[in-house]
């Protein structure tokens, strides 16, 4: 994003709070434009759509008397510019609309089926993190190294491996023949309506509840395609934390600590490590909207009831209330992350000043 | 299982497979029914608005009707249900149906006349999509209080013209027929929509269950309905779980992980054969697998050219490969089991005959866009014409997308050919009559987009006025017989190519009994089931 | 470097062309692009892997070319009683799909289509993008402004998700998948090049230009345009291991290529029917995709290695 960059010079000349006060109203009124762009995108996507919304509600039976009056009630009469701005005073309002398939409010379907990617995006992340750091920085300090070489196969295979297919072909095996995972969606049916719903992902819910067994079941479920999102998160990871350590491990003052004779493990964890950490938060952030949005497929073969899913069928569907809601969701969770490591970089990065 | 024998064949998985076995099958609560079905078309479960098949499902357990069927004897036809019995008047326009004493909602209201009257009213009165099914007997928004009424215990119902009582009693037990708790319901209303929103997601009715919960495409719920009249049924619990893939249905069968699998394809119920535990039924339903051309094409209007497209399917060749088990061949657009119904099909995969006819005709090799919905059974068939229909000369372009991309081309009349299937609404020869061989106005403006007829443009060559002499007419074997005579000269000059019969293959643990999907003429039943 | 060995040797009529590669003193400036050009070839060509990525690629050239003398069978020819036939069955060293279609030729006629979707993506997003981004970048001010936005908002958008929308809206098809896919690619095209443009613009040597008359349009297309392209070489090379899996991943939804055409992600979904009794149908396509989009990745890594040392290995 573009967001953090500067123009002009004039401003320097104000006072520090001042600044700071310019630079998030700055920052606002282009989330704003954003995500009006965004909206505006994706209504008139859904205007010029081939699939008929009006057909979505009445189906193939329908007599056109009852066509035409759907077709008035859902206000398709009324100019396109002028939906849109009914669209967005309610939008504004917090209401996303109703959907046209499932006869309920959007905003009451995103919070269903929103903590469902969440929860699979978040272990997919930290599965990804936990062997990509490692992987990364290993590769950078034995750099040419057979384990250089494996990090760079492994991750080069992740980036050019279909994820569906992936998906697909660990399905088969590790629950069709080995049965080592729970096969798709979130839970088995036993296990359904076990515990209560709190935050709305399972893992975390059945914690709360003490319930083991559901955890259990939830976590054979969840592995499979959070190790597969994992994988993909994993290898861009490990090859930015790669090339990050490269970057500092070259730098003159850790040529210094060596020289001073400071023990290796010092040196790369506490010195170069330390110094990549804020660029890794942020690679990590945009690691995990990519995941978010990524895992449309992913969550098709799992039958994952997830957002990704959630967009898709609707999509598919023509339910343009459900795609403009869970679009503007992920569009604004992309852009606030994106804000979210600017700020980070102006916080901590002495570079960025 | 076999599947695991069949994999480790190859030599590539061999190595992944290893030796560890597929641990045994788990098992769901013995008075719990658990079914993986595709749910992803339920878009509402007011009975006034739902018309999909899963719809339907969720319908015929939680509502009753005037008359309804018994899973246990579909053969029987219509049976009383809340109506105890009901008298014709001697000009036939007026039924009276006397309603049974005692009988109460889920919610503890006594079933009365006047819920049953309100319940019909408010459906005419909605005007939603299914509600043709009762309009087309003189019923309006504006007249519907007078047509439909009560009278103490009774509810009387009055045509604008005389029709068979079987037909207007077969509509009543179509899901738009289901009777509504009036009170509960009108609690709900919201500006005006006699509770509509709130049915959408909500039930109010007398049927052996009452709906717990439906989460779209995830799960529909039903409890059973403590005030039921019948017999307490063995399942206290349904759960239907949306599962879209067949594979995943028959792993999570073989697993036991449910107890019925209702989508299963050809392959995976091949691979299920013999799996022990498992039982796999097949259950002819209703629904017409069929090709039309658009009769606003120069070529294809030609009668030559209607009669060569139908020889140039591989109906056998399709029938025992990729439909194997699921697809009977038919050729007649009234499904095998319904009244008036023929098992004639004379045609056969003919290409000489078929070049013979386009020569005929005087058209050479020409090209035309086939509209086909998004789903795999559907784009083999397309594919398998698209290469047979090569072989006459006949290029088809696929055009593929979802229903509802297709459906609004196909009702706009935009497309040269249409591969698709039609389900009947509700258990009367004139369900499917009425739609292709019925079009009273062929003109664009007509705008009659709900008969498949008009759709291909066609005018019905003089089938439109037989249709309507069959449908008033009243004696059964008369009826029946006008039936066969419009199959027979629909099958010599219609645009439609009828292919086949659907054949539902259920896959189920072999302790689950009594599971009646509801043959051609109605839904699935729970109440029956034990296991 | 390699330079150094071979110029010692700079008499040997055997090494004439080459030896005019390695000079150190380049003669003109076409002379002196093909010196930088062989010597990253060289070090191109010492990277194994990047070798490997581009013989199966040349590979992947050649059997699209040859398709029709190599392929054992006709792609589309059904033969509903041999359907689902194994790997390595009579005269189907692939197996056949449930129409009985040849598995290795269904493959062997996909390559054509992924290699149609590939470069036409590949002359489609870079080029929007040097357009927006150039125009931007010269322009500046409002033009800027307003262009940058635009480019802000296709960034935010999930790219698979605007990817189907738009091939929802504009119908299913393989074009219409190329330009969904180009509308989701061009915005980091569009960036690179600003980002150049502003380095380039106030260089002396457009100023030079500038005050020898020429016009925006003739600065931006001659002298801003060429000196871009590079840059977006390599970016374009890195991207189209993610433009083969976005464009099977569409054709896997189903709304990418149409059938009967063997598009390799339509096969996946094809094959995802039978998977637990005839594997094969959905794995080999699987592998095709993994191939192919592997090659573009080592011979991108190998590319990066050559162009920009700090990431190298």
């Amino acid at each position: 994003m573009a967001l953090a960059e500067s123009r002009g010079t004039g401003r320097h000349r104000l006072p520090r709070f001042q600044r700071i006060l310019l630079k998030i109203a700055k920052t606002l009124v282009s989330v704003a434009i954003t995500m009006l762009g965004l909206m505006f995108v994706t209504f008139i996507i859904g205007r010029v759509m081939p699939v008929d919304p009006v057909l979505a509600v009445v189906g193939e039976r329908a007599t056109n008397e009852v066509y035409e009056q759907v077709y008035r009630e859902m206000g398709l009469d009324r100019p396109v510019l002028v939906q849109f701005g009914y669209y967005l005073r309610d939008v504004l309002h917090g209401d996303f609309g109703m959907s046209l398939l499932n006869a309920r409010p959007v905003s009451e379907d995103i919070r269903r089926v929103f903590p469902a990617t969440f929860e699979l995006a978040t272990l997919g992340t930290l599965i990804g993190v936990l062997i990509g750091v490692p992987l990364g920085v290993m590769a950078a300090v034995r750099r040419g190294s057979w384990i250089d070489q494996i990090a760079r196969v492994v991750a080069l295979v992740g980036y050019s491996m279909p994820i569906f297919w992936l998906g697909l072909m660990g399905l088969l095996i590790f629950y069709g023949i080995l049965g080592w995972v729970g096969g798709p969606g979130r839970l088995d049916i036993a296990y359904e309506y076990m515990v209560e719903t709190r935050t709305g992902m399972i893992l975390v819910d059945s914690l709360l509840a003490g319930n083991w067994d559901v955890f259990r079941n939830a976590f054979s479920h969840i592995i499979l395609p959070a190790s597969i999102l994992g994988y993909y998160s994993m290898a861009y990871i490990s090859r930015m934390t790669r090339s990050f350590m490269l970057e500092q491990l070259s730098a003159e003052y850790i040529i210094t600590a060596r020289v001073k004779g400071l023990p290796e493990r010092r040196v790369i964890w506490k010195h170069a490590f330390g110094n990549i950490r804020v660029q890794l938060i942020t690679v990590i952030a945009l690691s995990f909207a990519n995941l978010l949005e990524g895992a449309v497929l992913t969550e098709t073969i799992f039958a994952w009831p997830g957002l990704g899913s959630y967009i898709t069928t609707a999509l598919l569907s023509a339910d343009m209330n459900a795609v403009l809601g869970g679009t503007v969701v992920v569009g604004l969770i992309f852009v606030l992350l994106n804000i979210f490591s600017d700020l980070l970089y102006q916080i901590f990065d002495p570079r960025a000043k | 299982m076999s599947f695991l024998k069949n994999i480790t064949t190859a030599a590539a998985m061999a190595l992944m497979v290893g030796l560890v076995p597929a641990p045994g099958t788990a098992e769901t609560p013995t008075d719990v029914l658990v079914i993986a079905n595709r749910i992803d078309d339920i878009t509402t479960l007011d009975p006034a608005e739902s018309f999909e098949f899963a719809g339907s499902d969720v319908s015929r357990n939680i509502y009753s009707k005037l008359v309804n069927f018994d899973p246990m004897n579909l053969d029987a036809g219509y049976q009383p249900e809340l109506a105890a019995s009901w008298d014709v008047s001697e000009d036939g326009k007026t039924i009276t149906f006397t309603m049974k004493e005692g009988l109460k909602f889920a919610s503890g209201n006594p079933i009365r006349a006047e819920d049953a009257a309100w319940s019909l009213q408010r459906a005419v009165k909605l005007n939603k999509t299914p509600s043709f099914i009762l309009t087309q007997f003189g019923f309006t928004p504006e007249n519907v209080e007078q047509m439909i009424r009560a009278d103490g215990n009774k509810v009387i119902i009055t045509t604008d013209k005389q029709y068979a009582t079987s037909f207007v009693l077969n509509c009543l037990t179509a899901t738009i027929g289901g009777i509504l708790d009036k009170e509960v319901v009108m609690q709900h209303e919201v500006d005006g929509d006699m509770g509509n929103a709130w049915l959408k997601t909500n039930s109010a009715g007398s049927g052996p269950y009452k709906l717990v919960t439906w989460k779209p495409n995830e799960t529909v719920v039903l409890e059973t309905n403590p005030n039921w009249w019948g017999p307490e049924p063995a399942m206290k619990r349904v759960i239907v779980r949306h599962v879209a893939e067949s594979a995943t249905q028959r792993l999570l069968l073989e697993r036991g992980d449910i107890d019925v699998a209702r989508n299963l394809n050809p392959q995976d119920v091949a691979g299920l054969e013999g799996a022990p535990g498992i039982a796999i039924d097949s259950e002819l339903r209703g629904r017409i697998m069929y090709i039309a051309v658009n009769q606003k094409h120069p070529i294809l209007s030609k009668p030559e050219v209607r009669q060569a497209i139908k020889y140039l399917i591989d109906y056998q060749g399709m029938q025992d490969s990729f439909l194997k088990g699921q697809y009977v061949i038919h050729q007649n657009f009234l499904p095998a089991t319904y009244l008036g119904a023929v098992d004639e099909n004379p045609f056969s995969l003919d290409i000489e005959k078929a070049k013979e006819l386009l020569a005929q005709a005087g058209v050479g090799p020409f090209e035309i866009e086939a509209g086909v919905r998004e789903a795999q059974e559907r784009l083999e068939i397309a594919q398998s014409l698209q290469n047979t229909f090569a072989q006459a000369g006949i290029t088809l372009k696929l055009t593929v997308g979802t229903g509802k991309q297709i459906l609004g081309r196909y009702r706009a009349r935009d497309l040269d050919m249409y591969i698709g299937a039609w389900g009947p609404d509700y258990p009367d020869p004139h369900t499917n009559a009425g739609t292709f061989a019925y079009n009273p106005d062929n003109r664009d403006e007509a705008k009659l987009t709900g008969l498949l007829a008009w759709r291909n443009a066609w005018d019905t060559d003089g089938l439109t006025p037989k249709v309507e002499a069959a449908v008033i007419e009243k004696d059964r074997d008369l009826r029946a017989q006008m039936y066969r005579d419009i199959q027979a000269e629909f099958r010599a000059k219609s645009p439609f190519g009828i292919m086949f019969q659907r054949i539902e293959q259920t896959g189920r643990r072999d302790n689950v009994q009594n599971l009646s999907l509801g043959g051609a003429i109605t839904a699935v039943s729970y109440w029956p089931v034990t296991k | 470097m390699n330079r150094q060995d071979i110029s010692r040797n700079p008499d040997d009529p055997r090494l004439g062309f080459r030896a005019w590669l390695l000079t150190d003193t380049p003669s003109s400036r076409l002379h002196a692009r093909c010196v930088a050009f062989y010597a990253g070839w060289l070090k191109l060509r010492s990277n194994t892997m990047a070798m490997v990525g581009l013989g199966i690629l040349i590979l992947l050239v050649l059997v699209a070319a040859f398709a029709p003398w190599l392929a054992p069978h006709d792609p589309l020819a059904q033969n509903l009683a041999g359907r689902l036939q194994p790997p390595l069955s009579e005269s189907h060293l692939l197996g056949t799909d449930s129409l009985g279609r040849d598995i290795l030729s269904r493959l062997i006629y996909g390559s054509r289509i992924t290699l149609y979707i590939v470069a036409l993506v590949a002359l489609i997003a870079p080029i929007a993008g040097l357009l927006v981004g150039t125009i931007a970048g010269y322009a500046g001010g409002i033009v800027d402004a307003i262009l940058m936005r635009i480019t802000d908002i296709f960034l935010a958008f999930p790219r698979l998700v605007l990817a189907l929308a738009f091939v929802a809206a504009l119908g299913a098809g393989i074009e219409n998948a190329v330009l969904a896919i180009s509308i989701t690619a061009w915005p980091p095209y569009a960036r690179l090049a600003r980002a150049e443009t502003l380095t380039i613009r106030n260089s002396d040597y457009i100023s030079a230009i500038r005050l020898q008359g020429a016009g925006p349009i003739r600065i931006i297309t001659r002298h801003i345009w060429p000196l871009c392209t590079s840059s977006l070489i390599v970016r374009v090379t890195l991207d189209m291991a993610g433009v083969i899996l976005a464009a099977a991943g569409l054709g896997f939804l189903g709304l990418g290529a149409q059938p009967p055409s063997p598009e390799w992600g339509a096969m996946i979904a094809e094959g995802r029917r039978f998977i637990l009794d005839s594997w094969w149908v959905a794995t080999m396509p699987g592998l095709a995709i993994f191939t192919v989009s592997l090659a573009f990745n080592l011979l991108g890594d190998g590319l990066r290695d050559v162009l920009d040392p700090k990431e190298g290995g």
